[in-house]
């Protein structure tokens, strides 16, 4: 079969590529640290650069792009639609699912990872799917949707460059916008000159040209398509999507079937919500005014329509949304995953998406990844920031990231998941410190200890409290002039 | 004129000679000044830590010493320690017998660096001098919670032959974060050498900023390297300018 399909047109798809890339290693989350994680990026002087430089560069751009108008007062506005549209989400998930299925498209509802992966296995093992195109979904990354449609004989191609590349490498995306960020312009022209079977100038005109030839025909040949989604409209029931590269626009009209799968927290009520909505999701991930497609899926073909889908199925995710409604971190829920938060966060310049373990890095990664994988898996990530506060001054929607990582802090003491030690050494401390003459006396005890650590004003030594201070740095005592 | 002066645990620890600079200061402008008897600490590293009983344990101590029925404003040489009195204290004391006392030491307690800034007519009657180029590093919490940005830089340009140069980013973290520099060494570091790489771009001799955390951490690491960059509190340099 797949020989026939084969001769639509297009360059037929080199070989290599009929089932691209091996799967990505399972999430390591659970089976190291963050400082574990960490390491291996820092350990990779490339990529560090690249991080440091891509993320200034899109910060820099987010600031160019709201100079002169009232960014923080349409900051405002889509904080309050975010805010309404969580509040009330269960009507407005109704209101959306009774559109969307006036307008043809299936819906569906996963209450979970393993539930979406069955979802969208079973409808492709229904209308005989075997070629799969995709657009850059987050959401799918959530479930890892790829292995398990491969799992059941279907080829995937992911279509967005970057995530192309992931793919091919796999790897998995470093940052909710731009995929791999965390990668290098040789390390992709070393890739796809294997993938070619000859050197490919290392031009990335030429290399962008090689991919496009064989997605075209991926696009062509493909039974279903598969994409996310930024928001869902509920006064419309349609799926809203911006990309740059048109292969969100191909992914969703071309193939006979559309599937979405999008999180239950991407809804808004109207499209009128957009006109604040999009530039500041655009403004925020890509310093753009708008992207270059914006592509509304409102359902299957219509009768005496030329193009679209034929059938149109959404796969709505809940995998840990609707439990965090009411609560203390129901805000994390506003997010738009727009990336900016991970552009400023001085931490993610350091250490690369990889390093939160899970689908999501940064300040919204280390806010996510708790709520929605448990804390038993992932509390650790709330330690990992300084609490700078940089991510609450750039979010498009003004979520109190600060607040919520102080909140999974405290949350991380009441669950019991504080070592002990730790634990106990605040107890004491608490003790001490409430006390004033025990204070002094503890001050003077620290003092004198330096003091006698000290050589020239420095505490270089590896003294044993202070071992993981002094491994890269000295504590400077100074001599005190009166 | 008289104002007290609170140290905090790190003026009492590692950064002495910062509030005896800060005394120096306030003595050269004529302000009468006190170290509140039986203050401790802010209560800030077990609150940032998710542990808010041990930090009302101790903040309850500070709040006690600091709330002596005077209305005499408090300086702290520390602008995160003024964060987590002015803006955390009233969320940890809520709904407890402090409430109060907090709220009223709230109204009281200033960044020292935003006291100094409304005395430069002062300061610049005094003819602080010293011919050194100055590099200013933001601390998070008194930029981004106190919004304190422009006070220290005021205070600076008081001292003739100053040559103040802005930093590529002063306001990126330093990777101090409290506990996180220690939880994290090499991520920490890293952050502390993404600052240095901006300081040696800029070529300043000196580094000020307003909070002891960031100056310990950018000094230790500084230290280490053998970077040819002081790092000192603003009211040091000041006090050396004045002397």
């Amino acid at each position: 079969m797949s020989a026939t399909r084969d001769d639509v047109g297009g360059t037929p798809l080199p070989p290599g590529w009929a089932k691209p890339a091996h799967q990505p290693d399972a999430f390591e989350l659970t089976t190291t640290t963050f400082e574990e994680r960490s390491a291996k990026t820092m350990a990779r002087p490339f990529a560090r650069a690249a991080i440091a430089n891509a993320t200034d560069h899109a910060a820099a751009l987010t600031t160019a792009k709201f100079v002169g108008t009232d960014h923080d007062a349409l900051r405002d506005q889509a904080r309050q639609i975010r805010a309404h549209a969580i509040a009330k989400l269960p009507d407005y998930l109704d209101q959306w699912i009774d559109q969307a299925e006036e307008n043809g498209t299936i819906v569906h509802y996963a209450a979970d990872e393993s539930e979406a992966r069955r979802i969208v296995a079973q409808i492709c093992t229904d209308e005989g799917i075997q070629r799969v195109v995709k657009s850059k979904s987050m959401a799918s990354e959530e479930v890892s949707l790829n292995s398990a449609l491969e799992a059941v004989g279907v080829d995937i191609y992911e279509t967005d460059l970057g995530e192309f590349v992931v793919q091919a490498m796999g790897d998995r995306p470093g940052h909710v916008i731009a995929p791999i960020l965390h990668r290098t312009k040789d390390e992709v022209h070393e890739l796809f000159s294997t993938m070619a079977g000859h050197e490919l100038p290392n031009e990335a005109e030429a290399l962008t040209a090689f991919a496009r030839q064989g997605l075209r025909h991926a696009f062509l040949t493909a039974d279903a398509g598969i994409s996310g989604g930024n928001f869902l409209i509920a006064e419309t029931g349609e799926v809203l999507l911006v990309t740059n590269e048109g292969n969100g626009r191909l992914t969703t009209a071309l193939p006979d079937t559309h599937i979405a799968l999008v999180g239950i927290e991407k809804l808004v009520p109207r499209r009128s919500d957009l006109a604040v909505l999009l530039p500041l999701l655009t403004g925020h991930g890509t310093g753009q005014q708008i992207t270059t497609y914006v592509t509304v899926a409102s359902g299957p073909r219509r009768e005496a329509e030329a193009d679209g889908p034929k059938r149109m199925h959404v796969v709505l995710l809940d995998a840990g949304r609707s439990a965090l409604l009411g609560g203390e971190f129901e805000e994390a829920l506003h997010c738009i995953r727009c990336g900016a938060c991970q552009n400023v966060c001085p931490v993610y310049r350091q250490v690369g998406g990889h390093a939160y373990g899970w689908v999501y890095g940064g300040p919204i990664g280390a806010v996510l990844t708790p709520l929605f994988r448990g804390q038993a898996e992932a509390s650790e990530l709330a330690q990992a920031t300084t609490l700078c506060g940089a991510c609450d001054d750039v979010c498009p929607v003004k979520i109190p990231l600060h607040d919520l990582l102080l909140g999974l802090r405290r949350r991380t003491d009441q669950d019991g998941f504080v070592p002990r030690g730790e634990r106990l050494a605040f107890a004491l401390w608490g003790q001490i410190w409430s006390r004033p003459l025990l204070y002094r006396a503890s001050t003077a005890v620290a003092r004198g200890s330096l003091r006698t650590l000290a050589h020239d004003g420095v505490v270089s030594a590896k003294a044993p409290m202070l071992r993981r201070w002094t491994a890269g740095r000295d504590l400077v005592v100074e001599r005190l002039q009166r | 004129m008289a104002v007290q002066l609170f140290p905090t645990c790190l003026g009492d620890v590692v950064a002495q000679q910062t509030v005896v600079d800060a005394e120096r200061v306030l003595d050269a402008l004529g302000i009468r000044h006190r170290r509140p008897i039986g203050a401790t600490c802010c209560g800030q590293p077990a609150f940032n830590s998710g542990h808010d009983a041990p930090a009302r344990a101790v903040a309850k101590a500070t709040l006690k010493a600091l709330d002596d029925g005077s209305d005499e404003p408090i300086l702290v040489p520390s602008g995160s320690c003024t964060s987590m009195i002015r803006l955390h204290w009233r969320e940890l004391f809520h709904g407890t017998p402090e409430a109060e006392a907090a709220t009223r030491i709230t109204r009281r307690v200033r960044e020292l660096s935003s006291y100094l800034a409304e005395h430069t007519e002062a300061l610049s009657a005094l003819n602080p001098s010293l011919a050194v180029r100055v590099g200013y590093h933001d601390s998070c919490h008194m930029l981004r919670e106190l919004r304190i940005k422009e006070a220290p830089r005021d205070v600076l340009r008081t001292i003739a032959g100053l040559e103040l140069v802005e930093l590529e980013a002063s306001e990126r973290c330093c990777g101090f974060g409290g506990t996180f520099s220690g939880r994290y060494p090499d991520v920490s570091v890293a952050m502390a050498d993404a600052k240095i790489d901006d300081m040696e771009v800029a070529r300043i001799d000196v580094l000020v900023s307003s909070d002891p955390g960031c100056l310990l951490q950018l000094a230790g690491r500084m230290s280490r390297q053998g970077t040819p960059v002081r790092a000192v509190h603003l009211a040091t340099l000041v006090a050396e300018a004045l002397a």
